[in-house]
């Protein structure tokens, strides 16, 4: 079975700060990390390969340090990655990123599985992989929490709409985006990364895609446009509710009354 | 000897602090006659919460003049009953002077009172891109407390502990007088440390109501490697071995699969690798990667030199939360596995270490009782637990006084002492006797009597 775990690289902190004249985020001196939820979708990757046997690969979409990450999913042991880097690739939307990590997805090689983190911690828009499915033609289940096996071609999982979760079957081959704290992702090898070698990344820019039509990548193929973005107002004010419980609550309550909270 | 608190004293109490704060007799919580552990068990007469330098000083002049006990109590965190008024009296709770008073960015100093809990400390740091280093595993405790225990936790490898970061104190003696020990200074020559000699005290010489603490410059990066062997043996050995290496890491900390796995029942969350049998757990901080990933790959090298099975690299929050919050929840975890417990908190040299922890194996073999353990193995600081699981009472109380003489005669005869960090309390008192013997004991029993004429704060405990 092969299984191909969709990754990105993002800011490695979450308290960066967004320059409030230009909108840009800062980003000196902030190191980059996997997509937390995207350590879900490895774990549940290389634990179904465990146990059914096969290969986790591994792709990311950005400027080629983000090989980093490639090969940290390597250390946590996944047999190869790819990189889909390119100028023309730059400043795309969620459409535009799909789109891209679609094609490169038909580049790359077969898979039976294709597993995505719930959303990133950078643009938290939770849309990419149900995209990419939809790219592909692939039937797609957003929010897994489990699978429980996988036989004659079909994967049986559970996922979770809130209130209820659903278990379904769905024939392979199939894209799953998975809901994040569903395991605990192992940490990757220091062993390992020191045998990772080149080969074991490969890079595929614009002129490897199946479509090379540039108005369907970068800012052109965007169907939206970031018109700002700014920091959230700070609001920096406290106040101090003292007195026995009894006094306090009825202060809170005042309080709140004044403020037309309620 | 002393005196029984009268209704008059309460009137006195409720003027000095307010009638809010001050409980008496059956009103006061049961949690409020033990510690954390337990097992050393009585209330107080009155519990008092107090707010000021001012309001302890007014009520120390008051317990001197009448003759009464007062014992003082943070988060009650304690381990071996050091917080406990075993003589009844007073209870003073500090935890509401809870104020972060100061922060002197061109002493790197921060002026707290002694009610500040550590976790908060922690993350006022942190803010202020400085780096409180004293990181006990109880975060809830108060600092107050971790002064009077002279309390160590994991960085303690690198950066020492609580006494290297307390630059100044201010303090109300037994009867009432209030003083400052020690100052905003780096050096001081200025006769005994007095200072230094009320960190680690107990609560037994004066109270703590404000302390002025060191910082240090938040170090930019720090990643941790977790570390698996097939066996402890092969962990442990591994620790003197790091240090020869030259590289100090900021903590060094080792444990077994079988407190990881009662840490996972415990939190109810899987660590992140339980396939082998021992682990040692190490941090390194720096400001730059690249100091950082020399020390870092220097050891890794080393350890898979050695016998390491691999080497695990912890290097984002998400990933340090998974292994350090295990860790730092190893006490309860192993205190939810077993019906009762207690603990040994030894320090050895750290090249003794291995020979310590396989003493304790053959221990448990012999005397057919789990002792789990953790621990500090870059510092020689351990916490052994001796379980009582389905022990009768008498038999429980038999095995326990056998395992822990023989566990602090072996720490005797490796040079180690008594307590690494928890203190002697109540709990240990017998034991620190029997290791310090006469002379020592009785300068500990003349500095007491030089502070506490009349033996009323914090009494019974330590060498009284």
């Amino acid at each position: 079975m092969n299984i191909l775990v969709c990754v990105k690289q993002v800011p490695g902190s979450s308290n960066v700060e967004v320059d409030p004249v230009t909108g840009v985020l800062k980003r000196d001196g902030i190191q980059s990390k996997m997509n937390p939820y995207d350590l879900y979708g490895v774990e549940l990757a290389l634990s179904l390969t465990e146990k059914y046997g096969g290969e986790v690969h591994t792709i990311t979409m950005g400027p080629p340090q983000a090989k980093g990450v490639i090969v940290e999913t390597i250390c946590m042991g996944a047999k190869d990655g790819v990189v889909l880097s390119d100028r023309k690739f730059a400043g795309a939307d969620v459409l535009a990123t799909a789109y891209t990590i679609s094609q490169g997805i038909k580049k790359s090689g077969k898979y039976d599985l294709i597993i995505c983190g719930k959303q990133t911690t950078d643009g938290d828009t939770a849309q990419v992989g149900a995209e990419v499915a939809e790219f592909l033609g692939l039937p797609n289940v957003a929010n897994v929490i489990s699978v429980d096996e996988i036989e004659n071609g079909s994967v049986t999982l559970n996922a979770s709409l809130d209130e209820k979760v659903v278990k379904m079957s769905v024939k392979m081959p199939c894209l799953i985006s998975v809901d994040g704290d569903i395991n605990s992702p192992r940490l990757p090898s220091y062993k390992v990364k020191q045998t990772v070698t080149d080969d074991m990344v490969k890079f595929i820019c614009f002129d490897d895609f199946e479509d090379k039509n540039p108005d369907n990548y970068g800012l052109s193929g965007s169907a939206t446009q970031v018109e700002r973005i700014f920091p959230p107002e700070k609001n920096s004010e406290k106040c101090t509710i003292s007195g026995n419980p009894e006094e306090q609550t009825e202060s809170l309550f005042n309080l709140i009354c004044a403020r037309k909270l309620i | 000897m002393y005196n029984k608190i009268t209704q008059d004293d309460i009137k006195a109490l409720c003027k000095i602090v307010g009638e809010e704060n001050v409980i008496c007799g059956e009103n006061i919580s049961p949690d409020y006659g033990h510690d954390e552990l337990g097992g050393i068990e009585k209330m107080p007469d009155v519990l008092v919460r107090v707010h000021s330098t001012e309001e302890i000083s007014a009520i120390m002049k008051l317990a001197w003049e009448k003759v009464i006990p007062v014992t003082v109590r943070g988060s009650g965190t304690g381990l071996v009953g050091a917080a406990v008024p075993v003589e009844g009296g007073i209870l003073m709770e500090t935890t509401q002077m809870n104020k972060i008073l100061e922060l002197d960015r061109d002493n790197l100093t921060v002026t707290v009172q002694p009610g500040v809990l550590l976790m908060e400390l922690a993350a006022f740091a942190e803010e202020n891109d400085f780096l409180y280093p004293p990181d006990p595993g109880e975060k809830s405790a108060t600092i107050g407390g971790n002064i009077s225990t002279n309390a160590g936790g994991m960085r303690a490898v690198k950066y020492g502990v609580t006494r290297d970061y307390v630059r100044a104190l201010t303090v109300v003696m037994p009867n009432g007088e209030i003083i400052n020990l020690g100052g905003k200074v780096a050096k001081n020559s200025s006769g005994y440390s007095l200072k230094d000699l009320v960190v680690g005290s107990e609560g037994t010489l004066c109270i703590i109501t404000e302390a002025v603490l060191k910082l240090v410059p938040l170090p930019k990066i720090s990643v941790s490697l977790l570390v698996p062997f097939s066996d402890m043996k092969s962990a442990i050995e591994a620790v003197p071995q790091i240090f020869r290496s030259k590289v100090t890491p900021t903590a060094i900390e080792y444990m077994s699969r079988d407190t990881i796995l009662f840490s996972e029942d415990y939190l109810g969350k899987k660590f992140p690798d339980t396939k082998n049998d021992a682990y040692i757990l190490l941090t390194f901080d720096g400001n730059t990667d690249e100091q950082v990933d020399a020390d870092m790959k220097a050891v890794a090298d080393l350890c898979l030199e050695i016998g390491a099975i691999d080497v695990y690299i912890v290097d984002t929050e998400e990933r340090k939360k998974s292994v350090w919050s295990a860790r730092g929840a190893f006490l309860e975890a192993i205190k939810a596995s077993t019906t009762e417990m207690d603990e040994c908190d030894v320090v050895v040299p750290v090249n003794k270490v291995d020979e310590f922890i396989k003493f304790t194996h053959l221990l448990a073999d012999e005397m057919k009782v789990r002792i789990p353990s953790f621990g500090h193995a870059g510092d020689g600081n351990l916490h052994i637990y001796i379980c009582r699981d389905n022990l009768e009472q008498k038999e429980w109380e038999n095995t326990l006084e056998k395992c822990f003489e023989r566990m602090y005669n072996k720490a005797e005869e490796l040079g180690g002492l008594v307590s690494g960090e928890h203190g002697i309390g109540f709990a240990k008192k017998g034991y620190l006797k029997k290791l310090y013997g006469d002379t020592p004991i009785a300068l500990m029993q003349g500095i007491k009597q030089v502070f506490d004429a009349k033996n009323i704060l914090n009494p019974g405990k330590i060498m009284s």
